[in-house]
């Protein structure tokens, strides 16, 4: 009871008329900035950091808050009407976000992903309200062992995602963990894999040239040979009605989804180590497990877009749990929130609770402030997303590959990552007519850099010794999830190379 | 498709040893009490490139999959020509970045895209080719306060100008 009084308390202190026009520009700014490919919540919160210097710290942290939820939004705006996906939080939406706007049903795609993310937020926002000095305790019991765990759960779920073939789905995985150790070794600080000793190499590859290229430039020039140039401009349907009938859609087929995005998102998202990026990737692969239709994932289910974007909204709160409880960032945005919070005075940790009730109440406020108008700002603006559809697309092609470049020089300022990001969407358009699914390569250079150095550090922890992750008790149940799930499609694969033989 | 299979196949185990080749000059043991060297990780998952290449190879002896089965050509006449237009405009688009600047190498791309390849009106070209990259340039440099190649020194009389508008 004492909580819902502090939770009533902190709306109260969102609700003040300076509070809540922070919130209101805060989701709109992050929508626009998630939107865009490249940019992301983190380059928001960076960029308007100082802004905030004019306010009172309270309402400075609310405002960038309300950054980090409208750029999760936004990351799926890119994702579904261009392809692209903008952020790593938003790569798993692409997956079904574009199939249905290809498909002219942007809009659903759209609503969904709203939807998604506010259930998600929702969901996240009362667990933390309720649950967040136990929660804290939880996340601290998760050491590298369960990490790599967790992650290699995570790579045995996407084996699932490449469809029929299986040595070519391996094959994608490996090579976007292999992509993922190029540049510096995180243990020793050695070089490694500076491929043909060029230069370039020593920053590493970043997941962003690897998707942008896939997805920005590859997708879009398969797209435009095997339709054979005749893609019709989407006649998708601009109406109130119409969003409206979607919502109604989205919550019929997505509800799994968001279910098991919401919760699994919180979760991983309070880990550390983890974060929005594999709870987004996660939860997708789970929902499309437990799924009656799984064959219908990656062609443009409601729940293969839901499901993600509730799993990064849901860990995006998450991830504001350890830098609030135990003053550990979550993520890149929260390192900077944290940042900001240090500047102004304020102590995270244990006693933030004690001795800032009305700040961090207020703040956990604002969370279901800004979760309720990013909806309502992200459907408003549904309708100039659609209008950007409905461009022939000899004019929404070229508009991509500038975005794809643009964007992917914003992120990176080199233009080595450029001619990369090229060689990538020209090797992906060549893979993608042969078969090879990119997805699970995108999936793994982003978690490659979490799954290695916990692996390492694990056994350096244990001596060198690999039982450690079968004797930890949160550890090894996950392990053994993990290797059932990477055993399945093995035997499936001999199964079916059985009966082939046998006809 | 079907020789392009076992091109692709063949081309693909190629770079997993190359990979594995670079992965060893950082070590691939596993010092006993310590656990690996740095190049263990990838040297390993390069060996697992190489041996998917292998099952895939082995699919396409048996044609199993779609393209060891299909006769089809990998690239026909449109195919071809998809590849050396459009892909060649966005190679030619990125070539001039450091030389025109990011957004006047934006501006030529749109007007060959929308102009040359999708003979759009000038109605259509023109404001794209001239909004777009402006649009582009206060967003970026104003907004975000992030700065893209500027090209060789001619477009600084341009590059002046915009400074002097949003500083």
């Amino acid at each position: 009871m004492e909580i819902l009084s502090l939770l009533g308390d902190g709306m109260l202190v969102a609700l003040q008329p300076l509070n809540l026009m922070l919130i209101l520009i805060g989701v709109s700014l992050g929508l626009f900035i998630g939107a865009m490919p490249g940019l992301g919540s983190v380059n928001g919160v960076a960029i308007l950091l100082p802004i905030t210097f004019l306010v009172p710290p309270g309402s400075a942290i609310i405002f960038l808050a309300a950054i980090y939820y409208g750029a999760m939004y936004g990351g799926a705006i890119s994702s579904i009407t261009l392809g692209i996906p903008g952020a790593s939080t938003a790569v798993a939406t692409t997956f079904d976000g574009r199939p249905l706007a290809m498909k002219g049903m942007a809009r659903l795609a759209l609503v969904a992903a709203a939807v998604g993310s506010f259930v998600g937020g929702t969901v996240s926002n009362v667990l933390f309200s309720f649950l967040a000095p136990l929660l804290a305790t939880v996340a601290l019991s998760f050491g590298p062992p369960e990490i790599f765990a967790l992650m290699l759960l995570a790579f045995a779920t996407f084996v699932g995602l490449g469809g029929d073939d299986i040595p070519k789905t391996v094959f994608s995985i490996c090579f976007g963990l292999v992509l993922a150790t190029v540049g510096f070794d995180q243990i020793s600080g050695a070089p490694r894999l500076i491929l043909f000793d060029m230069t370039g190499f020593l920053g590493g590859i970043s997941f962003l040239v690897l998707a942008i290229g896939v997805y920005g430039i590859g997708e879009m020039l398969w797209t435009i040979e095997s339709t054979r140039g005749e893609i019709t401009k989407s006649e998708a349907d601009i109406s109130v009605k119409g969003i409206i009938e979607d919502t109604g859609t989205s919550v019929k087929k997505g509800w799994k989804g968001m279910s098991i995005g919401s919760f699994l998102g919180f979760f991983v998202g309070i880990l550390p180590a983890a974060g929005a990026t594999p709870a987004s990737l996660m939860s997708y692969a789970v929902t499309k497990m437990v799924s009656k239709n799984p064959e219908q994932f990656g062609q443009g289910h409601v729940g293969g877009v839901a499901a993600p974007e509730a799993g990064n909204n849901s860990a995006s709160t998450g991830s504001m749990l350890p830098m609030l409880t135990l003053g550990i960032p979550g993520s890149p945005t929260t390192a900077i929130l944290l940042g900001g919070m240090v500047i102004w005075g304020l102590t995270p940790g244990p006693r933030l609770f004690v001795e800032q009730s009305d700040f961090v109440w207020g703040l956990i406020g604002s969370f279901y402030i800004s979760n309720f108008f990013a909806l309502l700002v992200n459907l408003t603006f549904i309708p100039l997303f659609i209008w950007m559809l409905r461009m022939p697309f000899t004019i929404l092609a070229p508009l991509i590959f500038v975005l794809s470049i643009v964007g992917g020089y914003a992120a990176m300022q080199d233009m080595f990552d450029i001619w990369l990001l090229l060689a990538f969407g020209f090797g992906a358009f060549f893979l993608r007519k042969f078969d090879y699914p990119l997805a699970p390569a995108v999936l793994a250079i982003v978690l490659g850099p979490i799954a290695e150095p916990t692996l390492r550090q694990s056994l350096l922890l244990s001596s060198g010794d690999p039982s450690i992750f079968f004797t930890r008790p949160i550890a090894a149940p996950i392990m053994l999830v993990a290797i059932i799930l990477l055993l399945l499609p093995a035997l499936k694969f001999l199964r079916r190379g059985k009966s082939s033989g046998a006809a | 498709m079907r020789l392009g299979e076992i091109v692709t196949a063949g081309v693909l185990a190629l770079l997993s040893i190359y990979l594995m080749y670079e992965a060893s000059k950082n070590g691939v043991g596993y010092t006993v009490g310590k656990g690996p060297q740095g190049g263990f990780w990838p040297f390993w998952l390069g060996m697992g490139m190489l041996i998917s290449t292998g099952f895939i190879t082995l699919n396409w002896v048996r044609r199993v999959s779609p393209p060891s089965r299909s006769e089809e050509p990998v690239l026909d006449a449109f195919g071809i020509r998809t590849l050396i237009l459009v892909g060649g405009g966005i190679i030619g688009f990125v070539a001039l970045i450091d030389i025109v600047s990011m957004y006047g190498a934006v501006a030529l791309f749109m007007l060959y895209y929308l102009k040359l390849l999708g003979r759009h009106s000038w109605t259509v070209t023109l404001p794209m080719v001239l909004v777009f990259p402006l649009a582009l340039f206060f967003f970026f440099e104003g907004v975000m306060q992030i700065t893209m190649p500027s090209g060789m020194s001619f477009t600084d009389p341009v590059y002046n100008v915009l400074y002097n508008i949003i500083y």
